[in-house]
């Protein structure tokens, strides 16, 4: 395999993980721009995500991926729906607050799947017409490979991305989720249901978490820890792309699945990380409120 | 008045210092231990109580104290020329430079405050240079905790990985297991306990303090009075790290081991939790926080195993809900409701400043 083969097969494996780590970070993007909200149980939305695959796939092995997905949008948008309604609601306005209250919701979910799943990770078998990848076999780029698997993720983050474009910028309820947004007093005061469009954001973005944790259950086992592993990362996504953008997120998804797919080949995983942060640190020394900056003209924001 | 206080809060210091004449040794070692623990407590108290910056990287700390102290002990405890075991399985010839200076109690005594102190500088000054939010800080030191913990299982050469370091039998000389070191062991830590409480106590009374206390309560006012909040941010940052330093070499001599699973992102929030339990604004609260939430953990997880997260995460929700101010709080509002004169009352509520409003308050001015 050439080297420029080679660091093209990264660069795909690196868009890969942006993908998924792109699904995980909107639904904390969008929480957090809207509600000044750190759900610190997002990553385990994504868990039960990715076992609510396995259940379908335990019930139906051929719809995987068909009866699945659905069902881990709608199972973790649910779970994310009564979070909103019993915990959040009650802490608007301590943002770090939420962030403790809801460490203790991703420690019972934690525990929960361990209870239920096993401590250990359980496997879904993609089905046949994910199961192979596109070969290229000759001329200067042979032995690269793209696994159909990465592919349809990378699509399904594309198509998602490419609905709350529309979502926001065609509909009436996204019209909504950009006022509040921008103003939530004034949004309140013109007759915009906010708690409404709170519940609303927070239940989709948990949603999309935990369709991240399905595509996920595709190449990896899901583990009780799952979520935490990759919360982190996605966290680091959400500063760097400033908090509460649709184009931020998605940027600096890309770059940090790029940047650490590319880390990974020259050093390694643990160094990879370190790099990362090193960089998102550098970064926020240019710009403190992330790549693409909500503009405000208040004094003082959360 | 003042000196009547101090005295009281004195007291069970005391107490806790003749320990070895009437608690028997299993006993000794846990509260050697979680008052180790209490050191990182108050660090966190001046941060996120006083300061209004949540830092859950807190086990990084505490981790560079732990290690610093770790590697010494591991040093001396060889045949001199001879590497610690888990280099020779990982096939290193000779000892890395950055472990040189370990040999020597002194340099490793001084690695123990510097090192700790001097990362945590550097952080705070890179998150608050440039007026980070509070989020983003707490973000930021969270997933620095996860690269530590990274880096420290994948450099098995060098940090022994995941099993840590452990197997110590002297420390400066003296045999580490006997009675009498640990006894010493243990009046070193109530004392350095007591030291870094009223360091605390007395940092809250003079100009720097007072002024942390106000960029929680308005950063920008404080801005507009004319101060730059971002040095008072580092110092108490700094002096934080080098409780959790202090905490981390004394909580490994107690127990005899350090390693990755006690400086990553859980260990880190569950630091936080000590706090929370307590109170955060209060540096008893959060000592009598810490000593609870372990003695519960040490006797939930060794019961019931997977009642513990359970335990903990419903704890940590109501407490968050229930009583923002954690016990201190609980125990501020029962003593007024008690209170024959409404003096009481307020001398609870100025005692606790800034107890109310909690967390962030956000002013708009729009």
């Amino acid at each position: 395999m050439s080297s420029f083969a080679l660091a093209l097969s990264q660069l795909f494996d690196g868009l890969s993980v942006a993908s998924i780590l792109l699904l995980a970070a909107l639904g904390l993007s969008l929480s957090f721009g809207l509600m000044r909200v750190i759900n610190m149980a997002h990553g385990e939305l994504l868990m039960v995500g990715g076992y609510l695959v396995y259940v379908a796939h335990q019930i139906a092995p051929s719809a995987s991926i068909v009866l699945g997905l659905p069902l881990a949008f709608a199972g973790s948008a649910l779970l994310g729906a009564v979070l909103e309604r019993l915990l959040i609601r009650r802490l608007y306005g301590r943002p770090l607050d939420t962030l403790l209250a809801t460490w203790g919701v991703s420690l019972l979910l934690q525990q929960a799947a361990r209870s239920w799943f096993g401590p250990t990770g359980v496997e879904v078998t993609s089905p046949d017409w994910l199961a192979g990848s596109f070969a290229v076999d000759t001329g200067p780029l042979a032995g690269l490979a793209f696994a159909h698997v990465r592919l349809f993720i990378i699509a399904l983050a594309g198509l998602v991305l490419c609905g709350m474009v529309l979502l926001f910028g065609k509909t009436r309820i996204g019209l909504h989720i950009r006022a509040v947004n921008q103003n939530r007093a004034m949004s309140s005061a013109l007759g915009v249901n906010t708690r409404r469009v709170d519940l609303l954001v927070f239940a989709l973005g948990s949603g999309i978490a935990g369709l991240a944790g399905g595509v996920l259950a595709l190449i990896a086992p899901v583990t009780p820890t799952v979520g935490q592993s990759y919360v982190v990362d996605a966290f680091l996504v959400v500063i760097l792309g400033g908090m509460g953008t649709l184009r931020g997120t998605a940027i600096a998804a890309i770059l940090i699945g790029v940047l650490s797919a590319v880390a990974e080949t020259f050093t390694s995983i643990s160094f990879a990380k370190v790099l990362l942060l090193l960089f998102v640190i550098a970064f926020l020394q240019f710009r403190p409120k992330g790549l693409v900056a909500t503009r405000s003209r208040a004094l003082e924001e959360a | 008045m003042i000196r009547r206080s101090w005295i009281a809060a004195a007291l069970p210091f005391v107490i806790l210092a003749f320990a070895p004449l009437y608690v028997g040794p299993y006993y000794l070692g846990l509260i050697g231990r979680f008052t180790s623990l209490g050191i990182l407590a108050m660090g966190i108290v001046l941060v996120w109580g006083q300061g209004g910056v949540l830092p859950l990287g807190q086990g990084v700390f505490f981790g560079l104290g732990g290690y610093a102290m770790a590697m010494h002990l591991k040093l001396v405890a060889l045949p001199a020329g001879e590497l610690p075991d888990f280099m020779q399985w990982n096939g290193l010839e000779q000892l890395p430079l950055w472990w040189k200076p370990f040999t020597s109690p002194v340099l490793s005594l001084a690695a123990v405050i510097v090192v700790p102190g001097l990362a945590a500088g550097v952080l705070a000054w890179l998150v608050f240079r440039r007026r980070m939010t509070s989020v983003y800080i707490a973000l930021i030191t969270q997933a620095l905790a996860l690269a530590f913990a990274t880096l420290l299982i994948s450099q098995q050469g060098t940090t022994g990985g995941f099993n840590g370091l452990t197997d110590y039998t002297t420390l400066f000389g003296v045999p580490l297991g006997d009675e009498r070191t640990r006894t010493w062991l243990h009046v070193a830590t109530i004392v350095l306990a007591a030291g870094a409480y009223f360091f605390a106590r007395a940092l809250g009374a003079t100009q720097a303090g007072r002024l942390v206390t106000a960029v929680r309560d308005g950063e920008n006012r404080v801005r507009f009075l004319g101060y730059s909040p971002a040095p008072y941010k580092i110092l108490v940052f700094i002096i934080a790290g080098v409780f959790a330093g202090i905490a981390g070499a004394l909580h490994t001599l107690h127990l005899g081991l350090i390693s990755p699973a006690m400086v990553g992102v859980v260990p880190s929030i569950e630091m936080v939790v000590w706090v929370a339990v307590g109170g955060r604004a209060s540096l008893y609260g959060a000592l009598i926080g810490t000593l609870l939430v372990n003695v519960a953990k040490d006797s939930i997880s060794s019961a019931w195993p997977d009642a513990w997260l359970y335990v903990m995460g419903l704890v940590f929700i109501g407490v968050v809900i229930g009583t923002p101010r954690g016990l201190a709080g609980v125990v501020e509002t029962v003593a007024a409701r008690l209170g024959r004169t409404r003096v009481v009352a307020a001398a609870a509520a100025a005692a606790a400043p800034g107890a109310e409003p909690i967390g962030e308050e956000v002013t708009t001015h729009g």
